[in-house]
C-alpha cells in the first residue's frame, strides 16, 4: 500500500513539474508548481523529516506561489495578436521535452539495470537506524546546527533589504 | 525491475532535474526562468531529504533542507522584484530584450 502512495507520489510531482513547464498560462503554472510542491512535501513527510515538510508545504507550496501570482498580476499581460504569436513560438520550442523525458526515463531504466548506477535507497534503510524522534530532529536543528540559523537569520535579512532597495521610490525633484 | 520504490525516487531524481534545466534553457519568459529553478531546487530537496533517509541522519539532512528553502525563498523574492523592475522598464517579460539594457 505504501509503496503505491509513494508511486502516485512521485509520479504526481514529476507530472506536475512538466506541467508548470509545458502549459501557457503564467498563473496555472503557478499553481502546478504549488501542487508539486505539495506532493514533495508529502514525500518528505513520509521519508521521516516532519519539519522540513511542514516548512515546504507553508512556504513553498504557499508563500512561493503567492510571490509568483504577485508577481504575474504586477507585469503587463500580453496582447491576443502577441499570444497568437508567441504559443506558435513557445510550442516549438517545448515540443521536445516530453520526447527527451521519456529519452531520460529510457536511459534511467538502462542504466539501473545494467547496475552501474543503482542506489539501494529502501533496503539500506534495514541495516541502519532512522532516527524519527521528534524531539531529537529539534535538537538537531535547534543544538547541532544553530550557526545554520544564523546564517537563515542573516539571508532573509539581506532579501528583505534587497527588495527594499529594489522598490525604493526615488526622490522626485 | 521498474516498480522499484529505489529506481523511483532516482528516476523522479533526474526527471525533474532535466525538467528544470531544459526550463532554463528553452524558455524566454522571466518569470518561467525563475519556476525552472524552483523545479530544480525541488529535486535537490528530494535527493538531500532521500541521502539523510539513506545514512540515517535524517535530522541533518532535514536542518539542511530548511535552509536551503530558506535561500531558495529569498532568491524568487529578490529575483521576482527584478522581474517586476525589468517589466516595468521594458514593458514586457521577454529575456531577448535585457540584451539591449546599458549602463
Amino acid at each position: 500500500m505504501k509503496d503505491i502512495l509513494i508511486m502516485i507520489i512521485l509520479s504526481g510531482l514529476v507530472l506536475f513539474a512538466v506541467i508548470s513547464v509545458m502549459i501557457r498560462s503564467l498563473v496555472k503554472a503557478a499553481i502546478a508548481l504549488a501542487i508539486a510542491s505539495a506532493f514533495l512535501a508529502v514525500m518528505i513527510f513520509i521519508l521521516g523529516a516532519w519539519i522540513a515538510a511542514v516548512i515546504e508545504l507553508s512556504v513553498c507550496a504557499g508563500m512561493i506561489t503567492v510571490v509568483f501570482i504577485s508577481s504575474i498580476s504586477l507585469t503587463i499581460p500580453l496582447s491576443k495578436e502577441e499570444v497568437a504569436v508567441e504559443a506558435k513560438q513557445r510550442m516549438s520550442r517545448f515540443i521536445y521535452l516530453p520526447f527527451i523525458l521519456v529519452l531520460t526515463l529510457a536511459a534511467a531504466i538502462i542504466l539501473w539495470n545494467s547496475r552501474l548506477i543503482n542506489f539501494d535507497f529502501i533496503s539500506a534503510l534495514k541495516g541502519t537506524q532512522v532516527n524519527l524522534d521528534f524531539s531529537a530532529q529539534g535538537s538537531a536543528i535547534w543544538d547541532k546546527r544553530s550557526i545554520d540559523i544564523l546564517g537563515q537569520v542573516i539571508v532573509l535579512l539581506s532579501g528583505a533589504f534587497g527588495v527594499v532597495v529594489l522598490f525604493k521610490e526615488r526622490n522626485q525633484k | 525491475m521498474i516498480l522499484d520504490l529505489n529506481f523511483l525516487i532516482f528516476a523522479a531524481f533526474l526527471l525533474l532535474i532535466v525538467t528544470g534545466i531544459y526550463c532554463l534553457i528553452a524558455t524566454l519568459n522571466l518569470i518561467r526562468l525563475l519556476i525552472g529553478l524552483e523545479i530544480l531546487t525541488k529535486a535537490v530537496t528530494l535527493l538531500l531529504i532521500t541521502s539523510g533517509f539513506i545514512t540515517g541522519s535524517i535530522a541533518i539532512a532535514q536542518s539542511m533542507t530548511i535552509t536551503l528553502i530558506v535561500i531558495e525563498v529569498v532568491v524568487i523574492v529578490v529575483a521576482c522584484g527584478i522581474v517586476i523592475g525589468v517589466c516595468n522598464h521594458n514593458k514586457n517579460l521577454d529575456l531577448k530584450n535585457l540584451r539591449k539594457l546599458k549602463g
